[in-house]
């Protein structure tokens, strides 16, 4: 069984559909600018990387908006747009052929903060009853199945900013038994004053105030991330199914796996590279066939270094081309990981690894070959994508192209 | 009192579920909720926007019998009456 994608659905703050965003990526334009959602001039950090433009009557039904947060109407969009992108009519597929598999780490920050401020201004009686769902890191799922008619394997992972990457290869586990395909990925968005707080508490936001300062992994200079929003939503189709129709494919979801590290002061290693070790065994590759690596890239000194560390005990001193386009639209908690996975099958199609923004030189004690400050040509057809969670998630993605 | 007038009923549908997909500005007294694409949760949240502005509590175990926007008046009426 192989598992192929076939659509993508990308929106990410510098840009709205695969194809800007691939574009401003390979340009080097990243989308982090100061909070313009509130005054953010309170706050110990005011950077963060903003989806705009996005007009949600535009891209969703009337009956939709008073009953969905930000996130879900990213995730509603990405998944019409992937649909689109695979050439996909789950109205003409078997009511539970299909099934819907997200990863969401965050909730509707923005809408529940919204809401909650009706219940202690105003009384519990003015708290809109659609609350009950709209806050839910499983509403994405639910909205985008019952939005079309996809009745098949319903679920969601939770796992910060590692859980976009376990949804994927959850959905290749429904593939596995018999769903014929899975509309999966993952979108976060958490930028009104609640949510934003909640980013500050995780400790790791970078309080830099120049967009080109504030985010750059691997760098001696890193010190912390800028948080994000958006994320991607792909079309996971089972390759009989999608040749049988005639799909064209990006590339194949060739192995997954998901570890996680030993408690606080354990003398164990952490387990990123156990994760980086099974899921190439999964794939049935061996580091040498591994073309490119796009990094989870933490941003901070320590988890910059663990990551280096396991890149290199695994594929030697610059062994492997390394890159974080991450950096020019912040972390993205569970649409990271997919949003790199579908980076990752634009690199392969096109031969190129987009750079790293922001980052201008890497502590050589790393031993890391990090594209940064242009793209770097390359013939691509195998790319590795980490992606970690804060307290000890790790996971991994193989992902192969389709020429051969 | 005076209760919510048909048009009170369109407004409020519209703010607290979103536009219908059928024409709210149409003859919609006796349309199916189901037809105009409102579900059971729209009808709840209706109930709490008629409570706000009219003071006039419906029963739950009523909300779920609604099938028309004509009903939702006529219940409100005749609870409103009840109650005085």
């Amino acid at each position: 069984m192989s598992a192929w994608i076939t659509g993508l659905g990308v929106v990410a703050p510098n840009g709205l559909g695969a194809a800007e965003y691939w574009d401003a990526t390979l340009r080097g334009e990243h989308g982090i600018s100061r909070i313009d959602r509130f005054d953010p001039s309170g706050y110990p950090a005011v950077l963060a990387g903003q989806v705009s433009g996005f007009d949600s009557a535009a891209h969703l039904p009337k009956r939709l908006l008073p009953q969905t947060d930000l996130s879900t109407r990213f995730a509603l969009a990405g998944a019409q747009w992937a649909l689109e992108d695979a050439g996909m009519d789950p109205a003409a597929a078997p009511e539970f052929g299909t099934g819907v598999i997200t990863s969401n780490a965050l909730g509707g920050f923005e809408f529940t903060h919204r809401e909650f401020r009706k219940l202690w201004s105003q009384g519990p009686e003015f708290v809109s009853v659609y609350e009950s769902f709209a806050w839910f890191y499983a509403v994405n799922t639910g909205q985008i199945s019952i939005r079309h008619g996809m009745r098949g394997p319903g679920r969601v992972l939770v796992g910060e900013q590692a859980g976009g990457l376990d949804a994927l290869g959850h959905a290749r586990r429904a593939l596995r038994t018999g769903t014929a395909a899975v509309v999966t990925g993952g979108v976060d968005s958490a930028l009104d004053p609640w949510g934003w707080v909640s980013h500050l508490a995780g400790g790791r936001i970078s309080t830099a105030t120049s967009p080109d300062e504030a985010y750059r992994p691997f760098d001696p200079a890193a010190r912390g991330h800028v948080p994000g929003e958006g994320g991607a939503i792909l079309i996971l189709e089972d390759a009989v199914a999608a040749a049988d129709r005639g799909a064209t494919s990006y590339g194949e979801l060739a192995g997954y796996a998901a570890t996680f590290d030993p408690k606080p002061g354990s003398d164990r290693p952490p387990a990123l590279r156990r994760a980086v070790e099974l899921a190439l065994a999964d794939a049935g590759v061996g580091p040498d066939s591994v073309d490119v690596v796009f990094a989870d890239a933490a941003g901070a000194p320590l988890l910059d270094e663990i990551e280096a560390q396991a890149i290199r005990s695994v594929f030697g001193p610059r062994g492997v081309p390394v890159t974080a386009p991450k950096s020019l639209t912040g972390r993205l908690h569970a649409g990271g990981g997919p949003l790199d996975v579908a980076t990752a099958l634009l690199a392969i199609r096109d031969g190129v690894v987009p750079p790293t923004g922001h980052t201008t030189t890497t502590d050589p004690a790393y031993e890391l070959d990090l594209v940064f400050g242009s793209p770097r040509r390359a013939e691509l057809r195998t790319a590795l994508v980490l992606a970690r969670g804060k307290h000890g998630f790790n996971s991994a993605t193989v992902v192969r192209g389709p020429h051969d | 009192m005076s209760g919510p007038t048909m048009d009170d009923l369109r407004r409020i549908l519209r703010d607290c579920a979103g536009d219908a997909e059928a024409d709210l500005a149409a003859d919609i007294g006796d349309t199916p909720f189901e037809e105009l694409g409102y579900d059971s949760l729209a009808l709840i949240e209706t109930a709490a926007r008629i409570k706000q502005e009219w003071g006039v509590t419906i029963p739950d175990e009523l909300v779920a019998e609604l099938r028309t926007p004509r009903e939702v008046l006529d219940v409100v009426r005749d609870t409103a009456v009840g109650s005085a």
